[in-house]
């Protein structure tokens, strides 16, 4: 991704006297400079952008689309199945054609992104806060029960996280909760994995010795003194589990075992195209997937662009 | 040596047997037995004469014990579906889901790791960067979604290949497959590469980091003041020091490929047991799934236990630091 820096910064990188020329009084705080660095990409601009405008789009879907597909009032069934660019029994155009129980496919596949994004961002925050508590106990307390948590976490992560979550749902059913779960258990033990490996490394420097000898509670050093200084790692795990848990659950969605038709997400929509596939009506599940890819790719690509830009190995 | 396998064996033993609680309790406790278990047209005389024939009426932990040895013989019930004793359904339609993870096992080793190779000795060239990014899309489109659009422009579109089924299949050696016949082969050539893609796309990138790294090494550049041809340096000194890690991943991810093979073998309605799955717990046959998540565990549970003795074997650390711990 460096390579797609342009010649002015890259010399705003390499000299600091450059930075107080083109910033003019501006000091260069930690943020700033991560906010330049991380616009360096081309790529990762326009992924951010995507990104934002296709979270905007999910917020707004009832402001910005011809009909709600999940009022039955709205949906005429004879609009069903009608090609890209037909025109609707409601008078407006269905420019992304429409699915087999006539619904907008433009105004189904927002309201599925909604259910895709939250499904996946819920999954990823409460498997955050476990792992993250998990692995900073690890790191902190060390003996055995380290040697425990992390025997459970080596043990969760051979098996790959779609089995884990695959299972679950075979055990559990279908569901909202039970996919949130299922997704839950399968991501947690990578950011437990991953907060232990930079709380092992911070507890040993001397600004949490200053805080114990200070008299402060474990609990207080643990997370106000260790866990920021880790935060950086996880972000850019997050971002990335986020993408793959939104995948997970499309793909479990369109096996059948994951979300029901009741929350219709984007693997849900997929699925319901995939019979009229072989007739040639291509659009009822292209269309959602694309929808569902573009969010995959610029998740992965922000993320990309972040593990470089906050990784301090990497820096130039 | 011996210590270490022994304290291995036991610690897959436990695995295994902590899964078990886990699937028996995850049936029993979190749905209702009697509901999954029992036809629901059957009337009450029925229903109490089955929940004792089952031993529902007995402790949970007795029935516990009484799977556990259900599970030693190899004894899962019979599929509600169909009739059979479940684990026999499960090894019925093994073979099939073992020919198309090899399959894809095959495709990964001969597409990756020649344009692996490529990409590491020409990282500058637009080739490579191409296939770089072509392996960023093979690990973040998701398998299902590659399945489908595979389905629309070689089934639908072009017409190429069939989309659905195994096609004949062929008796060679003893080994029914649908590998010995060209119906066959057209059958498992979408299913396989859709399945192999994530492997292709890693198998790219390790042979590329490898040799990157390798390029730069003494023995290279002493084979090449030697005067050896480059295609000597590269198919065998370069390509055999390479290589022990692309065989390991690739060891490893065959578990991964039997798993993923659930997706795959949905979409292209292959007969394997990962179909069998997903059908049986649409149906809720609660005795294939429960058999289906044992059978993968353990076959998991044994790739670990496996590659971990062989790496013990190769590098002694691993053996000193676990004795250590």
């Amino acid at each position: 991704m460096s390579s797609e820096a342009t010649p002015n910064m890259a010399g705003v990188e390499g000299d600091p006297q450059v930075v107080a020329e083109t910033a003019g009084a501006a000091v260069e705080t930690p943020f700033k400079r991560f906010v330049s660095e991380f616009f360096e990409s081309r790529v990762a601009i326009g992924a951010l952008f995507t990104l934002v405008a296709i979270i905007l789009a999910a917020l707004l879907a009832p402001l910005i689309t011809p009909q709600n597909p999940y009022d039955l009032g709205q949906v005429d069934i004879l609009d069903g199945r009608l090609p890209p660019g037909s025109e609707a029994f409601a008078e407006y155009t269905m420019w992304l054609g429409s699915d087999g129980a006539g619904r907008d496919l433009y105004s189904a596949i927002l309201y599925g992104l909604r259910i895709s994004l939250a499904v996946g961002v819920t999954s990823g925050l409460i498997a955050i806060v476990i792992g993250m508590s998990v692995g900073l106990l690890a790191a902190y307390v060390g003996g055995r029960v380290e040697a425990f948590i992390m025997r459970i976490v080596d043990l969760q992560l051979s098996f790959p996280a779609a089995l884990v979550a695959l299972m679950l749902v075979a055990l559990l059913g279908k569901g909202i909760d039970k996919i949130i779960l299922a997704l839950v258990v399968a991501q947690w033990a990578y950011y437990a994995r991953t907060v232990r490996g930079s709380a092992l490394v911070e507890r040993s420097k001397e600004y949490v010795e200053a805080a114990a000898s200070l008299g402060l509670s474990h609990a207080r050093i643990m997370f106000r003194h260790i866990l920021p200084n880790c935060l950086a790692p996880l972000i850019v795990v997050g971002t990335i589990q986020t993408a793959h848990a939104i995948a997970l659950e499309a793909t479990l969605s369109f096996l059948g075992v994951g979300l029901p038709q009741t929350e219709p997400s984007l693997g849900v929509l997929i699925a319901n195209g995939f019979e009229y596939m072989l007739s040639g009506k291509y659009w009822i599940s292209v269309f959602p997937g694309v929808a569902l890819l573009i969010t995959i790719v610029s998740i992965n690509l922000v993320g990309d662009q972040l593990r470089d830009v906050l990784n301090p190995r990497l820096k130039r | 040596m011996s210590e270490f396998m022994i304290r291995r064996f036991f610690q897959s033993a436990i695995v295994i047997l902590a899964m078990s609680a886990i699937v028996f309790f995850g049936v029993n406790v979190v749905g209702d037995p009697v509901d999954m278990l029992i036809n629901p047209e059957a009337d009450q005389a029925d229903i109490e004469a089955t929940i004792r024939a089952l031993g529902l009426d007995r402790p949970i932990g007795e029935q516990y014990l009484y799977f556990l040895k259900g599970v030693w013989v190899g004894d899962f019930g019979k599929s509600f579906i169909f009739g059979q004793p479940a684990l026999q359904l499960i090894l019925q339609r093994m073979p099939a889901t073992l020919e198309l993870a090899f399959a894809a096992l095959l495709l990964a080793i001969i597409l990756g790791i020649p344009l692996g190779l490529f990409a590491g000795l020409r990282p500058e060239s637009r080739v490579s960067k191409g296939v770089m990014a072509g392996s960023i899309m093979g690990f973040s489109l998701p398998t299902f979604w590659v399945g489908l659009m595979m389905i629309i422009i070689f089934a639908v579109e072009l017409g190429w290949l069939p989309s659905t089924g195994r096609g004949d299949t062929a008796t060679f050696l003893g080994i029914t497959s649908s590998l010995f016949t060209l119906d066959g082969l057209s059958h498992i050539c979408l299913p396989a590469f859709n399945l192999a893609l994530l492997k292709i796309s890693l198998v790219i990138r390790l042979t590329r980091a490898g040799t990157r790294e390798a390029v730069h090494q003494d023995y290279i550049k002493f084979a090449r003041a030697k005067g050896l041809s480059n295609r000597r340096i590269i198919g065998v000194h370069l390509l055999k020091n390479i290589l022990i890690p692309v065989v390991t991943v690739i060891g490893l991810e065959f578990g991964s490929l039997i798993a993923f093979s659930v997706v795959t073998e949905t979409i292209f309605a292959w007969p394997g047991m990962g179909k069998l799955l997903i059908e049986s717990i649409l149906v809720l046959d609660r005795p294939v799934i429960v058999a289906y998540l044992m059978i993968i565990v353990a076959l998991f549970v044994f790739i670990n236990l496996v590659v971990d003795i062989v790496y013990s074997l190769l590098d002694p650390r691993v053996r000193l630091r676990d004795q250590g711990a």
